[in-house]
């Protein structure tokens, strides 16, 4: 049986008057019923791009995709526009980063959301505003009866957030998208929403993309870990395996550049030297060569050749140069200390 | 004598509604009643949720904003008043970094005008010319010195934030405050600025009053840390027992929030409901206790007093209790 999602070597490239801008460019990765993936990586590696594609809302701009969408059989990049329009919202739904932004001003949160209802089902208003007012309380917000005729800018950060969340569920979709939905939140505010992400998980089985570039919220929340780097997959492992054997030196530097609640580190943190790269312009090879630290030890060319995504270790596939072994020695030898 | 004393700080803005006619509402109390000393060379932390006050502490202590009421002390001298020349003067000692690495350069600005700027307002003249001691800041603060005619949109975020530290400490002043210098910043880039102001600290000896929602990298560059709540000092501690041995619920709660790289730790998570109360209308009594698991009667009637419960670490709660929440 196929999984429920299957990306296969999406690549979502821009052409600009300065070139190709290689957003994504060659992503392979399989999402369950029920499974939360989080894709970890820092501004510009691609990965809002990536879920902009899978929700087909870079139709109509200067994008080219590629590859393969395959939700429950159905290859998105094939579908039409009118059968997208009715896969978003009810089989797949999306929670935005900025929700001030991703609502309508002029609407009550009651109107945006009875509107998303009777897109998809032929629902009197009445039993539609029921149904809204119910998943209003369902995602914590006090009141729904008063809240649901508020607009966006009555509510806060955190309320306006749960609304977003409300909106993305009111169909009970079957993947759900989120990127960086807690970013702009406060982290009390972010541990009562990603609380709420997994109870309605276990209620509904979704599937959960979670896109953000926090290795914490990743660590608490998903099931699978996807690193990108300058839009491609540098890793990709299972939660645990992804945190006790990490195995790529861009993740080797996310872990030691971060400060950590729940330990003390060394006097200095360890940062990776440089900047993230420009995706017109991706350094030639191996795209982290110019900030990695161990370039040395791969006794390959990584200014040159392009590794491949290959598996060191069961369900553990990275791309890098530097042999197996020698990673996990320095792993174990260089980094671990450093945590 | 310690380098920064401020006692009993108050900050009110007014507000106004119009009904016919305009007349005064109640005030957003942002800071209320916040006291604190620095000594040289140290690090104080400033955590708490957005809207608890924490940026408007900074900016008053620097006098950015004019303080309501209660005493700001630099070096012995009260400057709660001081305006003109004499602040003028006072700000070669007190600068600040601002959180938006975008916002806060001039974009018509040349970055080596930018960097110049405190010696032309001060009057300094450097041993060997303006030009020659800014290419040493920007050469210090990891900037390549041969781009001192470029623009600040021709730089990255990172690089933007490293000439905000260069034009904060150019003059060496003694305290900067450090309004979320990296919260704008990827990972990767965060740790090479937060080392950046960890060696200049090192170096010049400064004081800083780090503020920040990141209790992460609170915990790493602090050596005391303030934690407030709705314009209030809930608990202030030195890191380590602020860390290891959290005495107030609001700490506790906010602790345990924070998402650890850690996958399937079970940690015990006290859940913080609803949002913060409004500082135009708080609660009374403790103003945390409308979202505090552990509140009573008491904490409606009477205001909890900072108390100090162990040497350095003040609480100000009815029931401190240390609970282990990391």
């Amino acid at each position: 049986m196929s999984p429920f999602l299957r990306v296969n070597d999406l690549k979502v490239h821009f052409p600009t008057d300065d070139g190709v801008v290689r957003a994504v460019d060659g992503l392979t990765f399989e999402l369950e019923k029920g499974k939360t993936l989080g894709i970890v990586g820092e501004s510009g590696s691609g990965k809002s791009v990536t879920s902009l594609a899978i929700m087909g809302l870079h139709r109509g701009s200067r994008a080219k995709l590629s590859g393969e969408v395959e939700l429950d059989g159905q290859d998105l990049l094939k579908v039409s526009d009118e059968e997208l329009r009715s896969l978003r919202g009810r089989k797949m739904a999306m929670i935005f980063q900025d929700p001030l932004s991703a609502m309508h001003p002029y609407y009550t949160i009651g109107q945006q959301l009875v509107e998303a209802i009777q897109v998809h089902e032929k629902v009197a208003k009445k039993a539609a505003r029921t149904k809204v007012m119910d998943m209003l309380g369902r995602v914590g917000i006090p009141n729904p009866n008063k809240r649901i005729d508020q607009y966006p800018h009555e509510f806060s950060g955190g309320m306006r957030q749960r609304a977003m969340i409300a909106m993305a569920l009111i169909n009970d979709p079957e993947l759900l998208i989120a990127d960086e939905p807690t970013t702009a939140l406060d982290v009390t505010v972010q541990a009562q929403i990603l609380d709420l992400m997994r109870d309605l998980q276990d209620e509904f089985g979704s599937a959960i993309i979670m896109i953000t570039h926090d290795l914490g919220v990743v660590a608490e929340i998903a099931d699978d870990v996807l690193v990108m780097y300058g839009g491609k997959c540098i890793e990709y492992a299972e939660v645990d395996s992804a945190f006790h054997q990490p195995d790529h030196p861009y993740t080797w530097g996310l872990l030691t550049s971060m400060p950590r609640l729940d330990r003390l580190k060394q006097d200095r943190l360890l940062p990776i030297a440089g900047n993230p790269p420009s995706l017109i312009n991706l350094p030639p090879g191996c795209a982290f060569h110019p900030r990695c630290a161990f370039r040395e030890s791969s006794g390959v060319a990584c200014d040159e050749i392009v590794p491949d995504l290959l598996e060191s270790y069961p369900k553990h596939d990275s791309r890098c140069h530097i042999p197996v072994a020698k990673r996990a020695d320095l792993f174990a030898n260089v980094i671990a200390p450093r945590l | 004598m310690s380098l920064l004393t401020v006692t009993d700080l108050k900050k009110y803005f007014p507000t106004y509604t119009t009904k016919l006619v305009r007349s005064e509402g109640a005030p957003v109390k942002a800071v209320d009643g916040l006291s604190l000393s620095l000594e040289a060379g140290e690090t104080l932390g400033l955590v708490g949720e957005s809207g608890c006050g924490k940026s408007t502490a900074g900016r008053t202590i620097l006098k950015l904003l004019e303080p309501t009421s209660g005493t700001i002390e630099f070096e012995g001298r009260d400057v709660t008043k001081a305006k003109g020349e004499e602040l003028r003067k006072l700000r070669r000692e007190l600068q600040m970094v601002f959180q938006d690495p975008y916002g806060s350069l001039n974009p018509r600005h040349p970055v080596g005008a930018i960097i110049a700027a405190p010696f032309e307002i001060q009057g300094v003249k450097p041993e060997g010319g303006v030009k020659k001691a800014v290419q040493e800041l920007m050469e210090r603060v990891g900037l390549n010195p041969e781009h001192y005619n470029r623009y600040p949109h021709e730089f990255s975020g990172g690089q933007r934030q490293r000439i905000g530290v260069a034009r904060a400490v150019a003059l060496k002043p003694k305290l900067v405050v450090c309004d979320e210098p990296v919260s704008a910043l990827d990972v990767s880039i965060q740790a090479q600025v937060i080392n950046l102001l960890e060696d200049i600290q090192k170096e010049q000896n400064l004081a800083y009053i780090f503020i920040a929602h990141d209790l992460s990298v609170v915990r790493h560059i602090s050596d005391r840390v303030m934690v407030m709540y709705l314009g209030r000092t809930m608990e202030m501690s030195d890191r380590i027992g602020l860390y290891e041995r959290p005495m107030h619920p609001y700490t506790q709660a906010l602790m345990s929030a924070v998402p650890v790289p850690e996958p399937r730790r079970d940690r015990e998570r006290i859940l913080l409901t609803g949002d913060l109360p409004s500082p135009q209308n708080p609660p009374s009594g403790c103003v945390f206790r409308t979202r505090c698991p552990y509140a009573q009667e008491r904490c409606a009637a009477e205001v909890p007093l900072p108390v100090e419960l162990e040497p350095g670490h003040i609480v100000a709660c009815h029931f401190p209790a240390i609970r282990n929440v990391i």
